[in-house]
């Protein structure tokens, strides 16, 4: 282990006793090739066992351990601290209560994620029996890059828009809802158009491209929604000028 | 919630950027700097000339494109500027952009029109 001390100020709170969150600095000793997560998991295992975040993976497939790194929306097991000061401020994702530590409530982004029918709406159910639903590689690869989304929640930390607005229903889900929509076997464009086609869905969005910035797999949640809107307002205005064609 | 009639206005800021970001610059470049540099004849842009193209449905058209669509996407453009710079009087910003968009267009069709 190399002997280099990298201050780590990290926003604590305890919901049973604190007033407000504050910070707590720690001296970790680390080795050349830690991550952020490594230098928190130290402090854990060896100063203070009260610490709480959340985290899973080490090597950003499950998406839990986002927080902000300096400022910076980032997955802590992504974010080497050779990158980084010998100080490092450590927070939660901002944009999202608190519900202890590093930990925050994601409530609001699971009900919005959910809104957006995040699944596949073929045009009939098939069983087991009757196969597959069959794709070229080129249907594929119009839709697969959004299929790369983590639900780490670190775009809806950088959205300034999401920021302004709570009720924004935010780049991830809009992302995972144009993902769906491209895809060759789903049907349920006008079944999302309902939220996604919404005052408070990708029209909130006013392409600022944050989100595809911070992103850890390469979404571009901000194409994804720009996307989104070419086709919404030509679906708008065929829906106003074909008679019956959304019911 | 319901379906948004924001594509009106969206469809209209799209396609002034487009318009603003491919064929102004060209604009730009034949009048403010191929013809005061003698790189065209000054003569290109005579004025019968141009009154000549701005006579025509085609030039008419064009030149209306020229003025009415960047209009409207820089009035969507300072409406969203003035959100991110925390002017939530969002309504009264919204009437003075449209408002001075929609009365440009209208000028400028009444202007072609006459010609």
């Amino acid at each position: 282990m190399s002997n280099r001390i990298v201050e780590l100020e990290i926003l604590r709170y305890n919901p049973e006793t604190d007033e407000e969150p504050k910070f707590q600095t720690f001296s970790v000793p680390c080795a050349e090739d830690w991550v952020v997560l490594d230098a928190i998991n130290y402090i854990k295992d060896e100063l203070d066992r009260t610490l709480s975040y959340r985290w899973s993976c080490h090597m950003a497939v499950c998406g839990s351990c986002g927080m902000m790194i300096n400022g910076e929306p980032m997955l802590s097991c992504k974010s080497f601290l050779r990158d980084l000061p010998d100080r490092i401020r450590v927070e939660p994702l901002t944009n999202f209560p608190i519900e202890r530590d590093l930990v925050v409530v994601m409530d609001d982004f699971m009900d919005k994620l959910d809104s957006v029918k995040p699944f596949l709406i073929p045009r009939e159910e098939k069983t087991v029996d009757e196969g597959e639903f069959l794709q070229t590689p080129a249907q594929l690869s119009k839709f697969k890059q959004y299929t790369l989304c983590i639900n780490c929640t670190l775009c809806y930390a950088a959205c300034p828009q999401y920021a302004h607005n709570e009720g924004f229903v935010g780049p991830a889900a809009l992302a995972l809802a144009h993902r769906y929509n491209l895809d060759s076997r789903d049907v349920g464009r006008s079944a999302r158009a309902d939220v996604v086609a919404s005052n408070a869905g990708i029209w909130e969005c006013s392409f600022v491209g944050a989100c595809s910035e911070v992103c850890p797999h390469g979404v571009d949640p901000a194409a994804a929604i720009q996307q989104t809107k070419i086709a919404s307002s030509v679906d708008y205005f065929r829906d106003m000028l074909i008679p019956g064609r959304r019911s | 919630m319901a379906v948004s009639n924001k594509p009106i206005i969206w469809l209209l800021f799209a396609a002034g950027g487009t318009f603003a970001a491919f064929v102004t610059p060209v604009l730009i470049f034949i009048t403010g700097l191929a013809l005061p540099s003698g790189l065209l004849p000054a003569e290109a842009l005579a004025y019968d000339r141009v009154l000549a193209v701005a006579q025509t449905q085609i030039g008419k058209l064009v030149l209306f494109a020229v003025v009415f669509l960047p209009v409207w996407h820089a009035a969507h453009r300072l409406r969203i500027t003035a959100h991110d710079f925390g002017i939530r009087a969002d309504a009264f910003v919204k009437y003075i952009c449209y408002g001075l968009a929609a009365t440009a267009t209208v000028i400028s069709a009444i202007a072609l029109f006459s010609i």
